[in-house]
């Protein structure tokens, strides 16, 4: 406040803060605050509260509580097709693509034959966009003017890649992870490039194989790249939405929860209010992913 | 392409090389962004001119390079014949932002005039008060057919459109084909499952079949409906009003599934422009299409290779009565500010009965061939032979229907049918679980309204 004086300032104290300090320190937090408000929390409110309303976007607002709820949990084919889709693609990057990810950056820092060469080719599908590789993944999977089908060669009952419902999800899948694996591998590089290499060679001396020094040593040294990765894999997998979107606009066995927010809330005569409810289901599982982090990371402050 | 909101490329129209202004960028961007959670509110980022009364703006959605040039030929043409120097003043947008936008467009600041489709779609927003009711220009306006009327009234029994032309689904196939093999068109359904014998004999594949886009399969749909039930059913259908549930349904899909083995099998997989490059290479035999579509896929020396015949018979009692023939036009928007100037509105009102004439059309079809006059007034003598068929085929109907994503609610055609047909195509046996699902589906959705 205007009234303390430098002198009084400058002692110890809780109050060290100039006028000019605070009005900054409101600025900085505030802006910030203002904007997280109103871009973050304002939508999130919203689609909260509209996922209890029947909305055109054009009428006045119905409130109808939860119905829109049961209609999406009993009477819409396309909604656990698309939770399931989307588990599949968690555990597809993190069980699978990340992993591999991991392994491909622990041989180039083993320094193979090539390895700047086999760095940047799997690093290269990063630089595109999801959309991109979905249009690639046409290109290549197409029935009947695919690059696949003309390698393999069976005109007479060629594999349909994209529109049979239990296949296509697996080639998107693998599209999708094509571009996850390179960036996971960066990342992974970097971290691998951080690591003491003293430890390594303490390691060694104690007699720790290989695999031992890899899994007991070097992976935990790298908590906080693989937090990070574990981290990016989740977003990956919950907006997972442009490939699909691009290959056929996420029907036909290519559901996703993002896909059918789109789908209602985007459109000629939008179901704005069912809509929300999808998007607040997967605020919620979203939610589950971040608390679980949080409390990990504040548990882990804790112990430190 | 002009007809359906599920067509086209996902590649937004910044990037598809159309001219594209900034206001449109911005209310599209905005669109786009608001549409989670507060469409209104973000949407209004659109500003309208004040407007000196003799200008008319035009929220076009002909980004597709012909007809945007060829809309472009009849405005110029307007303006030239304009005694009081009236000037039109085109926003173009990407042909599936701006259907995807309509409802936010129509809402916040729209352009005085904009192109749409008649049937159902237009009078969705007849209905939410978004149009200006144009009965009294259609008193002065001559050379449209009572089926044109009836499309372009809304259900107050006013009219809200001005059309200015449409084009007809049919069976496609190239002429030279049926020459060579001796192939007749089929009157019948059994002639057209006979002649798919037929040809599968001779190691073609009868049918090109295509669905991956979501809509050109509605096209199969809705002919096996009215050929088998009748138009009239086919309205009541698709405005809610008879259950999924009904005998007559079934007998719609289950007519289906005794055409699908002469299909392309995969048709989830395939768009329509590959279903049409199948039939343009000979190893398809017919499809069912609109007249735009295979003419888009032929090579310019081709082009009088296409020929058609209408969807076969099924049911005597309705013959081949209906066709479908979506119609474009154009309406007044409500919430355009600068029709409240009277000047402007006159302006406006002007170019409509301008637009409504044969001469008008006349100009636009001189640039776009694919597709054929409303007016009757219209001149037919430079059509190709290919579109004085689609006209023949269109005026010895009894009834014109739109397209199933036009005749229905938008959200009940794309979140509900779109889904549904893919899934027949994926699994024809199971009809009961399908309609079930429909009818279910439907009752919420036509529910959700019924207040308003």
């Amino acid at each position: 406040m205007a009234f303390f004086t430098t002198r009084r300032t400058r002692r110890r104290g809780p109050r060290r803060f100039s006028a000019r300090d605070r009005a900054v320190l409101c600025v900085l937090l505030g802006v910030p605050l203002l904007l997280d408000l109103v871009i973050v929390w304002g939508p999130t409110v919203a689609s909260i509260v509209l996922s209890f309303s029947s909305w055109d976007g054009i009428s006045d607002i119905e409130w109808v509580g939860t119905e829109n709820y049961e209609n999406l949990f009993t009477n819409y084919p396309q909604f656990w097709p698309a939770v399931q889709h989307n588990l599949l693609w968690l555990g597809f990057l993190g069980l699978v693509a990340t992993p591999f990810g991991l392994f491909l950056a622990v041989l180039i820092d083993r320094g193979v034959r090539f390895s700047r060469f086999y760095q940047s080719t799997i690093y290269l599908p990063v630089v595109l966009s999801l959309a991109v590789v979905g249009f690639i993944a046409q290109l290549v999977f197409s029935r009947d003017q695919g690059a696949l089908n003309a390698i393999l060669g069976d005109t007479e009952n060629p594999t349909d890649w994209l529109g049979d419902p239990d296949l296509n999800i697996w080639m998107v899948l693998l599209a999708a992870a094509w571009r996850h694996t390179g960036y996971v591998m960066i990342l992974y590089l970097a971290g691998l490039k951080a690591v003491d290499a003293s430890l390594k060679e303490a390691a060694a001396i104690d007699g720790a194989s290989e695999t031992q020094t890899f899994f007991r040593v070097v992976f935990p040294t790298m908590r906080p790249v693989n937090v990070i990765v574990g981290v990016i894999t989740v977003i990956e997998g919950l907006r997972a939405f442009d490939i699909v979107y691009a290959v056929n606009k996420g029907r036909n066995g290519l559901e996703l929860l993002s896909v059918l927010v789109t789908d209602n809330i985007i459109g000629e005569a939008s179901r704005i209010g069912f809509g929300s409810a999808i998007a607040v289901v997967l605020l919620v599982v979203s939610m589950g992913f971040v608390v679980t982090y949080l409390v990990q990371e504040i548990r882990g402050e804790k112990t430190r | 392409m002009s007809q359906s909101p599920f067509n086209g490329s996902v590649v937004p129209a910044s990037l598809a090389g159309h001219r594209i202004s900034r206001r449109n960028l911005l209310r599209g961007a905005a669109a786009g962004a608001g549409a989670i959670a507060l469409p209104s509110l973000l949407a209004a980022c659109g500003g309208g001119p004040g407007g000196d009364g003799k200008t008319v703006t035009m929220g076009s959605n002909a980004s597709d390079p012909v007809p945007k040039k060829a809309f472009a030929q009849a405005f110029a043409a307007y303006e030239k014949q304009s005694q009081e120097k009236r000037k039109v003043d085109v926003n173009t947008v990407d042909h599936n932002s701006f259907q995807e936008n309509i409802s936010r467009y129509l809402q916040s600041k729209p352009d005085d005039v904009f192109m749409w489709f008649a049937g159902y779609r237009m009078q969705f927003f007849a209905e939410k008060g978004l149009l200006h009711d144009i009965s009294d220009l259609w008193g002065d306006y001559t050379g449209f057919s009572e089926a044109l009327k009836a499309q372009s009234t809304g259900s107050d029994d006013k009219q809200y459109l001005t059309p200015y032309y449409y084009y007809p689904w049919a069976v496609f196939h190239r002429k030279s084909v049926f020459e060579e093999r001796g192939y007749e068109a089929p009157r019948t359904l059994d002639e057209y499952l006979a002649l798919a014998k037929r040809m599968r004999k001779d190691k073609l594949t009868p049918i090109a079949f295509c669905d991956k886009d979501g809509w050109p399969a509605m096209g199969t749909f809705d002919y096996i409906n009215m050929r088998t039930n009748g138009y009239e059913f086919h309205k009541s259908l698709m405005a809610g009003e008879e259950a999924w549930t009904d005998r007559r349904v079934k007998d719609v899909f289950d007519t289906w599934r005794s055409i699908l083995p002469y299909c392309q099998p995969g048709a989830n997989g395939r768009t329509w422009q590959e279903a049409a490059t199948s039939l343009q290479k000979g190893e398809t035999g017919m499809a069912v299409f609109g007249l735009p579509h295979p003419g888009q896929q032929f090579p310019e020396d081709e082009q009088d290779d296409i020929d058609f015949f209408a969807f076969p018979e099924i049911n005597p009692e309705h013959g081949q009565d209906a066709v479908e023939a979506p119609i474009d036009g154009f309406l007044l928007a409500k919430n355009s500010k600068s029709l409240k100037n009277d000047q402007t509105m006159e302006s406006a009102r002007d170019l409509l009965s301008w637009l409504a004439t044969g001469r008008a059309e006349d100009v636009y079809l001189a640039g776009d061939p694919n597709n054929v006059a409303v007016s009757e007034d219209a001149d037919i003598s430079k059509y190709s032979p290919l579109q004085k068929k689609a006209v023949d085929l269109i005026a010895g109907s009894k009834q014109i229907s739109q397209f199933m994503d036009r005749d229905t609610r938008p959200d009940f055609a794309s979140t509900v049918m779109i889904q549904a047909i893919q899934s027949f195509i994926n699994e024809p046996d199971d009809v009961d679980g399908l309609v079930n699902g429909i009818e279910r589906q439907k009752k919420t959705l036509f529910a959700s309204d019924a207040g308003s």
